[in-house]
């Protein structure tokens, strides 16, 4: 095999016009290809046909999951801001309700899905609570699995999947109840994770670094792997970047959608009578790093390992348990 | 569109939303292209076309570098293809490139069979992605992706029509890879000639409903480029990576002794336009018409061919799970039947070799009886002699006696009377 290096002395990639018309040194004409201009056409490509974001909620009533939602994405987007809010009892059992929304940023289209989780955690017998939540993540494996497998399939198949579940972890201060160990166990094996400190204003900075700590150990302690997990960093230079972000979840957060005045700016806060906190600094609440996290740095990675390797897991499972053997009973070449 | 006043939207319906802030994901692009990046690209040229027409040195001129090329003989039985995987960078983009190139195509005398390679190269290839998306574990994003994105056809500069050679191969590919037909050597044709050729190509390949590789035009920034070139088709191109001074400059060229044929000149040949279609512009769509349609189209056939379908006969959508128990049974089923089968034929062999054997020992036994009747019939007759010889020994022994007896009285009498008479005389 041989490599054609092309001297670093290349203009970067032309938008998509003809060469001919560069302008440029006779040398840059001469040796130029044009092969990064494929990178060109996958950002074109990407913003054509749009993303596609599932995030799922799930935590006690009352903890704040809409509100955050609603501060990450700076619109309305969580259910109870949609649907008229006729009945706000808490329900018998754990339901899952979803809600779909266009949203668009600098022409890049994205259809996010916010999966509400009420009743979890708040019946009085709360054993097996998670149940429902496991299998409406396997039912959108299996619809996915099942669309893959069809014979006529659709070009671009809808992706359902949950790509990232957060975890509101109440702010008592000591450490994590049975039910987020048994939850965060169980679900940290079919979806990513991101466990957050919620309504973090009733912690000062002592308090919460102690409960960091505390979860990070009972997390390591009981062998549950959240996001980013260990085991999939790539390279040295991935492990670097998430061993910082490992060592500073969970992420403790406030979430608020009403603006303030402070400094002279306007601003996301939660205005109380000892001050305004400031939901967007880093000195108040760590929800900067979450939206850094899910959003500006790691989103397609998180698309990613539940496309690759949680969806996989599920594939396999599921076709090793029906004994079926996906592949052609008699091989042709 | 304001969201606060939505309300009687259904659950799952999809609403549009502005947002109130600078959220963020606009960076999802450079996410994903980033991700790109450090997997690498992937890319595979089919290249067609008779010996000698130039297609190992138009790759060398597309891609800037020396291939590892040898010169192939006219004398090939049969078509072959030879396929080279080479690793290109150029500033953070790293390219797999894999140049498959036809030997010996056009070449033989009987050339009806000569599409055939190519088929079933391209084939090769699809079938082997098929297997690794249907295993169990499978590992798809580290794949070396292997099917063929484009396909050159190189059309040879006669300067009137296509090939019936040309026809043939091109209709048994267009369902198979997109063909992006160049006609070669085209410093040979005139421009008012190649015009015409142009045409008569064009409309030769659209009445025998030949599909050929059409520029996309349904995004906006390429759409008219797209346009322009679609309508240069087929490009005329040279190729060569020899450089001839031109004014003050270095240029890719072929020197005649009548002029020089500068190969990035675009009033000389369409290079330029076949690279910028090629790579710059369409590379990514053409990976994707692969893998949607092309190879969407082989899977379909592929399980269809193997009896799975999505709908059963009462038209309720059957899962390929069902089908495949379905045909396992139907598999397991006759198994059995052929298990049975056998059974049942070694038992019968067994019987017939057991009867076989019966009747042997049967035999046996029969000769065995009779031989031992014989023997004791043989026996009874000696029985019989002996005890006539031992009555006539017997009897010879009594008479023997008898004689001796007589003899022994014939004696005794004498011996008295000699004692009597010589008592007489004595006394």
């Amino acid at each position: 095999m041989s490599e054609a290096v092309v001297p670093d002395a290349m203009v970067s990639p032309a938008v998509g016009g003809p060469y001919g018309e560069k302008a440029g040194g006779p040398m840059l004409d001469f040796s130029y290809v044009g092969i990064d201009a494929i990178l060109e056409q996958m950002r074109r490509k990407a913003m054509k046909q749009g993303f596609e974001l599932n995030i799922m909620v799930v935590g006690q009533s009352g903890l704040g999951k809409s509100t955050l939602m609603n501060t990450l994405f700076k619109s309305k987007v969580s259910r109870k801001s949609v649907l008229a809010t006729a009945q706000e009892k808490i329900p018998k059992t754990v339901e899952i309700k979803s809600i779909s929304h266009d949203i668009e940023e600098k022409g890049v289209r994205m259809k996010l899905t916010v999966i509400d989780t009420p009743g979890f955690g708040d019946q009085i017998n709360n054993e097996n609570c998670w149940q429902p939540i496991m299998k409406f993540i396997n039912d959108q494996y299996e619809a996915y699995l099942q669309e893959e497998i069809n014979i006529n399939r659709k070009k671009r198949i809808p992706d359902s999947r949950v790509h990232c579940c957060i975890y509101f972890i109440p702010p008592t201060g000591h450490c994590l109840r049975p039910l987020d160990v048994e939850f965060m166990r169980r679900l940290s094996k079919v979806v990513n994770i991101v466990p957050v400190i919620a309504k973090a204003d009733t912690l000062t900075l002592e308090e919460r670094d102690f409960f960091k700590k505390k979860i990070r150990e009972e997390l390591r302690a009981n062998g549950i792997d959240v996001y980013p997990q260990k085991e999939f960093d790539e390279d040295a230079e991935d492990r670097m970047i998430n061993e910082k972000i490992r060592e500073m979840i969970p992420f403790a957060v406030v979430g608020s959608d009403q603006e303030y005045q402070v400094n002279g700016r306007r601003l996301l806060g939660r205005k109380t009578k000892w001050g305004t906190i400031e939901v967007e600094n880093i000195a108040h609440c760590e929800f900067a790093y979450l939206r850094d996290l899910l959003i500006r740095t790691h989103m397609q990675n998180i698309k990613d390992i539940t496309s690759s390797i949680h969806y996989e897991m599920y594939r396999v499972r599921r076709l090793n348990e029906n004994n079926t053997m996906v592949l052609p009973p008699n091989r042709t070449n | 569109m304001a969201s606060s006043d939505v309300a009687r939207q259904p659950d799952k319906g999809v609403r549009s939303l502005s947002l109130a802030g600078h959220v963020g994901f606009d960076s999802l692009p450079d996410q994903l292209v980033n991700k790109s990046i450090c997997q690498g690209f992937c890319f595979n040229i089919l290249c067609i076309g008779e010996t000698g027409i130039g297609k190992s040195t138009l790759m060398d001129t597309l891609f800037n570098t020396n291939f590892e090329n040898f010169e192939s003989s006219h004398f090939e039985p049969q078509v072959k293809l030879r396929a080279q995987t080479y690793d290109l960078q150029e500033s953070n983009v790293r390219l797999r490139l894999t140049v498959v190139n036809t030997v010996g195509f056009g070449d033989q005398m009987n050339k009806q069979e000569s599409y055939q390679p190519v088929v079933d190269y391209i084939d090769r290839q699809f079938e082997s992605y098929l297997q690794e998306e249907l295993k169990i574990k499978r590992s798809l994003h580290n794949y070396h992706d292997s099917r063929v994105h484009a396909c050159l056809y190189f059309i040879s500069p006669s300067g009137h029509s296509l090939k019936s050679l040309d026809l043939v191969t091109m209709k048994k590919l267009d369902s198979k890879v997109n063909i992006i037909p160049v006609i070669a050597k085209a410093d040979t044709i005139s421009k008012s000639e190649l015009h015409k050729f142009k045409i008569k190509i064009m409309s030769e390949l659209v009445s025998n409903g030949v599909q050929i590789y059409q520029f996309p035009l349904d995004d906006e920034t390429v759409a008219k480029v797209n346009t322009t070139m679609n309508g240069h088709l087929p490009f005329a191109v040279v190729g060569s990576t020899e450089e001839v001074a031109v004014g003050n400059k270095m240029v890719k060229a072929r020197q005649y002794p009548w002029g020089v044929v500068q190969v990035e000149n675009e009033n000389h040949c369409d290079f330029v336009k076949l690279r910028e279609m090629l790579i710059c512009v369409n590379m990514e769509d053409l990976r994707e018409q692969t893998h949607t349609r092309h190879y969407e189209l082989y899977r379909r056939c592929k399980l269809e061919e193997l009896g799975f379908k999505d709908t059963d006969s009462e038209c309720k959508p059957v899962s390929l799970q069902q089908t495949y128990e379905a045909k396992r049974q139907e598999f397991l089923v006759e198994l059995q039947k052929r298990e049975d089968e056998m059974r049942q034929m070694f038992v019968q062999r067994v019987k017939e070799k057991e009867a076989e054997l019966k009747d042997a020992e049967r035999e046996l036994q029969g000769r065995f009886e009779q031989l031992k009747r014989l023997h004791a019939e043989e026996k009874a007759a000696l029985e019989e002699k002996k005890r006539l010889l031992d009555e006539d020994q017997s009897s010879f022994g009594k008479r023997k006696a008898a004689a001796q007896l007589l003899q022994a009285q014939s004696l005794t009498a004498n011996g008295k009377k000699d004692k009597d008479r010589k008592k007489k005389n004595d006394g």
